[in-house]
């Protein structure tokens, strides 16, 4: 949907910023655009919006010459996500959120549906919508930047290092929360970022640019597998190489059962089924096995003691894995956010399985030693 | 009938007030008309000015350096400048105050809009934002407080302007400051000139500042704390 031809910007004084940027960029899909400082991708982002105007080469939007839309008009079909966030500090969030559509003139009903519908997106109250941004933390401004940019149904949403002003661990939630939306609402993504991590962990293609230069734009595995040259080796870094090597792995070959309860059980039958399983975490669900929270020993004592049953006390908040993810994500997740234990999911959110930090060690144990092992039983 | 030289000053001012109450009323009014017209004219010009400038970096050198130099003439050479052109009366005046007022006004325009973040006009560009609505929907709003500071501050000279302004026959508080001093032993009178314009400056800048910090967007009362 999205074609890039000889892109090129020179800037006054003769410095080439994009050097003839040729790509293709299919609707729903998460492009990153990754670089050292001083590589170009922000400024090649930034003349997708025409906020900055190449110097030549072309861009067509649906088979539409962009450079024949009205600037005015493109930016306001095209979601622009900025770092520093920009929100605007004199308009409440319901205005913040509503403001392309405003720019619009979108009946006030509409408008309205939609902010309370995109703050439901992010996990956000909707009573959030009569405060003012410097009311809200970071993270949470953000989540609101994000869901300025969906507002007025825009198909392509470019982002420029929308997570690198936040702590690891809200940047973590962040990432996850955009993969989801950009999955469920099927929005192509133009994400520039430094950090390759994020890139690994988001993008369905990688386009790393040095000097103005597009030096590779592949999918992840495939960049991690085949770096084209010195440079992009170089920029991956060597502990991410060898990571990749021995685990295409994914969770479902590792995860262990998971011990699990249904909300409406009392609170007695949940010590006894830990007991008896020998854990001290629980996972809550519903009837039909979808993951709501859990339950550990920490939140059995104290005021729960007056409690009764599993609904009254567990705990919402959980961070878990989707099926089919790589393993390697999971150890990071448990790693970045100490976590003991993680849950993986399946499509529908139905608990499958369980990863823990046993497992983990297993499986290192395994890579390293488990050769040499095999070896010794050979000889 | 009281005699009036035997009572003390303070007596004597409120003898003063008591008699021509309604006169230094109306000089007030007057007065207090004659400072606003000429900021009004003032803030109609320079506000527009200020936002050129902070568009266009380079005209922002020669414009306050101008504005600055308006600043640097005593009131009276500038008046009487004035003067030679529109002749006497209030007209003259209000030019005056015009004059003065620029600089303050344009500078904290200036500043008002350039202070703003850069991220916020940016973001409202990249949303799609016509420059115009740029320019209405967030850099006004961010700097309206900044702007009528400089106001403010213009107001309040405005009103020490206006007061001199009686010796070319504007009206004013300022005449019954004159007539206090042409007379013998006129202590009250130029009190009941000076204390009323005093008042003046400090509830004009009362009035703005309460003004200012209701239109700053930093300062609004917190609906609730999160």
């Amino acid at each position: 949907m999205l074609h890039i031809e000889k892109l090129k910007k020179v800037y006054r004084g003769g410095k080439i910023a994009v050097d003839d940027l040729t790509l293709d960029i299919q609707k729903g899909e998460f492009i990153a655009f990754i670089g050292t400082s001083g590589s170009g991708k922000t400024t090649a982002l930034r003349m997708l919006n025409r906020m900055v105007e190449p110097t030549s080469g072309t861009v067509t939007i649906n088979g539409k010459d962009m450079m024949k839309i009205n600037p005015v008009t493109l930016r306001r079909s095209i979601g622009y996500v900025i770092q520093q966030i920009g929100l605007m500090p004199h308009m409440t969030i319901r205005d913040n959120i509503t403001l392309v559509p405003r720019l619009l003139q979108w009946q006030k009903e509409k408008s309205e549906a939609t902010a309370r519908h995109l703050i439901s997106l992010v996990n956000l109250p909707e009573s959030y919508l009569d405060y003012y941004p410097s009311q809200l933390s970071g993270g949470q401004q953000q989540r609101i930047g994000v869901i300025r940019a969906l507002a007025a149904e825009q198909d392509i949403i470019l982002m420029d290092e929308p997570f690198g002003a936040l702590d690891p661990i809200t940047r973590d939630t962040l990432q996850d929360l955009i993969k989801e939306l950009q999955r469920n609402l099927n929005k192509t993504i133009i994400f520039v970022t430094h950090d390759m991590d994020e890139a690994i962990k988001l993008a369905d293609k990688i386009a790393i640019m040095h000097e103005g230069k597009l030096i590779q734009f592949d999918t992840p595995d495939n960049i991690l597998a085949n770096p084209i040259n010195n440079f992009v080796k170089e920029f991956i870094g060597s502990h991410r190489l060898i990571q990749q090597k021995p685990n295409f792995k994914t969770v479902d070959e590792v995860m262990i059962k998971a011990i699990s309860i249904t909300i409406e059980r009392s609170l007695d039958e949940a010590i006894r089924l830990m007991v008896k399983s020998r854990v001290d975490t629980l996972f809550v669900t519903d009837g039909d096995n979808r993951l709501l929270g859990y339950l550990n020993v920490e939140s059995l004592t104290g005021d729960a003691r007056s409690k009764k049953s599993v609904s009254e006390v567990y705990i919402k908040d959980i961070v878990y894995m989707k099926t089919g993810s790589k393993l390697q994500d999971s150890v990071r997740r448990i790693l970045k956010r100490n976590l003991n234990n993680i849950p993986v999911v399946d499509n529908q959110n139905r608990l499958i399985g369980l990863i823990t930090r046993a497992n983990i060690v297993d499986i290192v144990y395994e890579t390293i030693w488990g050769d040499e092992e095999q070896e010794l039983k050979d000889s | 009938m009281t005699d009036i030289t035997q009572l003390s000053v303070v007596e004597q001012f409120f003898f003063y007030m008591n008699e021509n109450g309604s006169y230094i009323f109306s000089q007030f009014v007057s007065h207090f008309l004659l400072s606003i017209y000429g900021v009004l004219l003032a803030s109609v010009v320079g506000i527009p000015i200020g936002i050129y400038i902070s568009k266009f970096p380079r005209f922002t050198g020669p414009i306050t350096t101008l504005a600055n130099i308006i600043q640097t003439i005593p009131t009276l050479a500038l008046m009487a400048m004035i003067m030679l052109v529109l002749g006497l009366g209030k007209t003259t005046v209000i030019v005056t105050v015009f004059f003065y007022s620029l600089l303050p006004i344009i500078k904290n325009t200036h500043v008002g809009i350039t202070t703003i973040n850069r991220s916020l006009t940016d973001a409202g560009r990249g949303m799609g934002m016509t420059k115009l609505q740029v320019l209405y929907m967030i850099e006004l709003p961010l700097s309206i407080s900044v702007i009528i500071t400089g106001i403010r501050i213009a107001l309040v000279v405005a009103i020490g302007i206006v007061a001199i302004g009686a010796f070319i026959g504007a009206g004013g508080l300022g005449d019954i400051i004159i007539r206090g001093t042409n007379a013998t032993n006129g202590t009250a009178i130029i009190l009941a000139g000076a204390i009323p314009t005093a008042l003046m400056a400090i509830l004009a800048d009362i009035l703005l500042l309460w003004l200012e910090r209701r239109l700053d967007p930093t300062k609004r009362k917190k609906l609730r704390t999160v």
